[in-house]
């Protein structure tokens, strides 16, 4: 028996000896055949193995014996196992892997679309670029000015998107569309929106093509997503000559919910009296601003969340009469807008995720107008100069919207979805015009489905369908969305989308007829886009066709239509000068439309041919400052006067504004940045807009008979803005401490 | 049959034991082949003869240690690398460390490797990820500090993310010194268990030769 033993070992050294090391090697390829350096090779359950080459060559040596698996892997692709068979000979093995998908590599689809979010990929723009946006005074919408797509529009509210109106931009948040997104305005004064950058971890600008969980929405989609829980409890308060806030913000112990109030005042009356305005205004603007919110995280990840705002404001303003030397124009308004959003995202396992958004808004408006004299008092007219008459009203206004919006999401095999749902909405219109009451309520419901198909993470397609109905014109409509996204090289990629867009008429137009159809645009966008983390190159060329736009003249009715084609181009680049972040946007824009009382085909006073803007950032460390300069160039926009002529409209005069130019400056300094554990946190802010005075004229007013005409302009040439925002924040820590003893 | 029985066992003594064996010297050959390294292509494939121990270890914490730290190396000066990806290699090997490593010490190292991915990461674009990469970077030496107060390498690391803050932000050369003192102090009468992290005094040294 010991004799065997003894063989037995004899085999085993000899088995060990007998046999010297053997080399295996190949090459490791992707599916298209490009080597995969950095790619590992290894002899399962040992040492052994290699790395591939920049050529796609590996080579190694063992001395095992027998059967193995090798494994091929490397990060962002499939691993593949081979069983291999060493004996005497050398191996050579190639092996070709497959891309795995993944939603961090993977394409997104970026036509007509800027996402700018905090951590969202394909950012643009974040919250923090936003309030530092000079010429912006963290108003989202001022920002958003600065990207292509958006015309320079300052005497309406609203962001006019490639051709489109006002009202064809619509926002919404979490999910659900923001009825009144902007303060009430007097005529001729465009007015900032009433939600902070701050309030939002998201911000997507789409400027045509966009998904169709979003509707009612002609030309633009401004999706906001509010933040989550905020990262620690803090209070603040901001001091200005123009207004006081201050608020507080309170994250439970277990960081699993928070709560917070903020409450802002804003009285212009002390930096009127500085800063001389062109108009008298005889009541002084006045906000009082007051929010609250609380979030909530749910046991499965989800998070509830709620937030609340409520304003008041006055404003009145006396303007020269323009039908007259010595009369005056006495306009006022009265607005109250409470805004509630309450939302719920969940994650129901399996791949189901659900957001399921609510809101109520109510607004109300009393405005007034009055001729007045010399002397500001009310002057009366009778019905031969109607015309005049017409300009003394008073006018009571309420619009609440109800919502409630269902979206699912499941996760389809791999990294491709499937979204979709559905969603009500109950409007409530009233107006009172003089004496007259006039109520309009209508329901709006929605369906829609769309899902994100990748092929591979190099290509995606994103098809969907929207079906409406507004029983108000009781009208069906069903829009198609479709896009596509192709990765043309490590970070560039091209993109296509297409889709229909329906939108309700304005409730104004409603109250005078109802027999009305949905106003109707159809998008083709083609996007180039190359990305990497300091730069981002974009250039897209659009052609959309408008249908069924309201014509008023000659009859009341969906006969109206239109185009806007163009160009625009977008650079952001914080690589090249050290410290110093920019970006320039250009957008050229050709677009006709027939509607209102239009007597042809013809540019709308809102659009320019060509719009620039170069904006520049540059913190200074060594000063705890930031420099912040805005440029922003518009080519002068066509203005109309249309006389009644023979029961029909004609041109009697016509024109094209000057090319308009603004320099914006802000600076904003933080004396405690940096400073360890300081408790503190101080921002001073100042800006001034329109640096150099350039003479900016939005348009012209014309006189009833056309014979005189009055340029349209900004309050005041400059405008100025300084102020102090003060946080601090609550350390939690010594709490931890005490609860953990 | 008895004695037929002991063979195999015997046999199964021997392979057993040739893993082990096989450890010691594999591990003492790639640390030294690490210490040798100059490029990028020499961490990785040190990296990646790590990872294979680890592999088929099974059990070890330590070759997925110092396959992640190999990689920490060269993102520090290679600005061809992909800091994304190379960080994201990294902190997976911080993953399966830090799952195999028992000892509060042993978990205490890695998060001095964490620290350093992340800190990487950061470095791409200071001004937007400092509070996101930063944080994070800043949390986990902390979080080391509190497992093992005795670890100079991330009191090495503290004062390191302190000496590339501008000065201006409450950091720079001045404000590191203390630290780097301190780091030096506690490197010379600390004592490396065999295998483990012995690193980071050299460059403490050289940091503050710079400084004087």
């Amino acid at each position: 028996m010991s004799q065997k033993i003894l063989f037995f070992i004899a085999t085993l050294f000899f088995f060990h000896a007998s046999f010297s090391q053997v080399t295996i090697r190949g090459k490791v390829i992707d599916n298209k055949g490009k080597p995969l350096p950095g790619a590992s090779v290894t002899l399962k359950d040992t040492y052994d193995g290699a790395l591939v080459d920049s050529m796609g060559n590996y080579v190694f040596t063992t001395k095992e014996q027998g059967s193995h698996q090798l494994i091929y892997s490397l990060m962002g692709y499939h691993s593949v196992e081979q069983a291999v068979m060493i004996g005497k000979e050398n191996i050579t093995i190639n092996i070709s892997l497959k891309e795995e998908l993944n939603e961090l590599k993977a394409v997104i689809i970026s036509a007509g679309s800027f996402a700018a979010g905090d951590n969202k990929r394909g950012t643009v723009l974040n919250s923090i670029d936003i309030a530092t946006t000079a010429g912006s005074n963290a108003d989202i919408t001022a920002a958003l000015k600065t990207l292509p797509g958006a015309q320079q529009v300052g005497e309406k509210d609203g962001l006019y998107v490639r051709g489109g109106e006002g009202y064809e931009t619509k926002q919404f948040i979490d999910g659900t569309m923001v009825n009144d997104p902007y303060f009430s305005s007097v005529p001729d004064i465009a007015s900032r929106g009433r939600f902070s950058p701050f309030l939002f971890k998201g911000t997507v600008f789409s400027t045509g093509g966009y998904s169709a969980l979003y509707g009612q929405a002609l030309s633009s989609a401004v999706i906001l997503e509010s933040i989550d829980l905020p990262e620690k409890s803090a209070a603040n308060a901001a001091i200005s000559p123009l207004f006081v806030g201050a608020g507080f913000q309170d994250l439970a112990k277990n960081k699993k919910s928070s709560w917070g109030a903020n409450y802002g005042y804003v009285n212009v009356n002390l930096y009127f009296n500085l800063v001389k305005q062109t108009p008298d205004y005889f009541k002084i603007p006045e906000f009082h601003n007051a929010d609250a919110n609380f979030r909530i995280k749910t046991k499965s990840g989800g998070i509830i969340k709620y937030y609340t705002t409520f304003d008041y404001s006055e404003i009145g303003i006396r303007r020269p009469d323009i039908d007259s030397n010595y009369l005056k124009n006495a306009f006022s308004i009265t607005n109250h807008n409470w805004y509630n959003n309450l939302s719920w995202r969940e994650n129901l396992g399996n791949g189901w995720e659900m957001n399921l958004g609510t809101s109520y808004s109510t607004n109300r408006d009393d405005i007034g107008q009055q001729v007045q004299d010399a002397n500001n008092q009310p002057r009366t007219f009778d019905t031969s100069t109607y015309w005049m008459n017409a300009k003394n009203f008073h006018l009571k206004n309420r619009q609440d919207l109800s919502q409630i919006k269902l979206v699912l999401k499941k996760k389809l095999g791999g990294i491709s979805t499937l979204r979709f749902g559905g969603e009500y909405w109950y409007n409530y219109n009233s107006t009172q015009f003089n004496d007259t009451t006039h109520l309009l309520n209508g329901n709006y419901q929605a369906l829609f489905a769309e899902s994100d198909i990748y092929l591979t993470n190099d290509i995606v397609a994103q098809v969907g369908a929207r079906f409406e109905h507004a029983s108000i014109i009781n009208k069906l409509n069903i829009a198609p969305r479709v896009s596509l996204a192709y990765r043309t090289g490590p970070d560039a990629q091209i993109s296509l989308a297409y889709g229909m867009f329906y939108q309700t008429p304005e409730t104004q137009q409603l109250f005078y007829s109802t027999q009305l159809g949905f106003i109707k645009a159809t998008h083709y966008i083609l996007n180039y886009q190359k990305m990497t983390n300091l730069r981002t190159f974009r250039a897209e060329i659009f052609y959309k066709k408008y249908q069924d736009l309201i014509k008023t003249y000659p009859t009341y009715d969906n006969s109206g239509y239109g185009y806007a084609k163009g160009v625009e181009v977008f650079y952001r680049d914080k690589k090249t000068f050290k410290g110093i972040d920019y970006w320039i946007s250009y957008s050229y824009l050709d677009t006709k439309r027939d509607y209102l009382n239009f007597p042809l085909e013809m540019e709308p006073n809102f659009a320019a041919h060509h719009t620039a803007s170069f904006v520049l950032k540059k913190f200074y460390t060594s000063l705890k400052t930031g420099f912040n300069l805005t440029y922003t160039f518009a080519t002068g926009r066509p203005y109309y006067n249309f006389q009644l002529n023979n029961g029909k409209y004609e041109i009697a005069d016509q024109g094209i504004t000057k090319d308009y130019n603004s320099l914006g400056f802000s600076v904003n300094y933080l004396p405690n940045l940096g400073k360890q554990n300081a408790r503190t946190f101080l921002v001073l802010f100042a800006s001034v807009n329109n640096v150099l005075g350039a003479d900016q004229v939005y348009g012209y007013n014309y006189s009833y008979n056309g014979s005189l005409k009055q340029a349209i302009t900004p309050p005041a040439k400059r405008m100025y803005f300084i102020g102090l925002f003060l946080s601090w924040g609550v350390d939690r820590s010594q709490d931890a401490i005490n609860n953990n003893l | 049959m008895k004695k037929y029985l002991f063979s195999i066992a015997l046999f199964a003594g021997v392979a057993v034991q040739a893993q082990s064996d096989k450890f010691m010297p594999a591990m003492k050959e790639n640390l030294t082949l690490m210490d040798s390294s100059k490029t990028t292509e020499d961490f990785q494939k040190v990296s990646a003869a790590f990872e294979r121990i680890g592999d088929a270890e099974k059990t070890q914490w330590l070759p997925y240690y110092y396959a992640g730290l190999a990689l920490t190396t060269p993102a520090w000066y290679d600005t061809q690398i992909d800091k994304d990806a190379n960080a994201q290699k990294i902190l997976a090997f911080c993953d399966k460390a830090d799952a195999l490593a028992t000892a509060n010490e042993d978990k205490a190292e890695i998060l001095a490797v964490r620290n350093m991915a992340l800190t990487q990461q950061m470095l791409v674009d200071p001004q937007s990820r400092y509070m996101t990469y930063g944080q994070e970077a800043a949390a986990d030496l902390q979080k080391g500090m509190q497992l093992d107060p005795n670890n100079p390498r991330l009191v090495y690391l503290q004062a390191m993310s302190i000496y590339g803050t501008p000065a201006q932000f409450g950091g720079g050369p001045d404000k590191a010194k203390p630290e780097l003192e301190k780091a030096l102090e506690m490197f010379k009468s600390f004592q490396a268990k065999p295998l483990h992290p012995d690193w980071g005094m050299k460059q403490t040294e050289n940091v503050l030769s710079q400084i004087k």
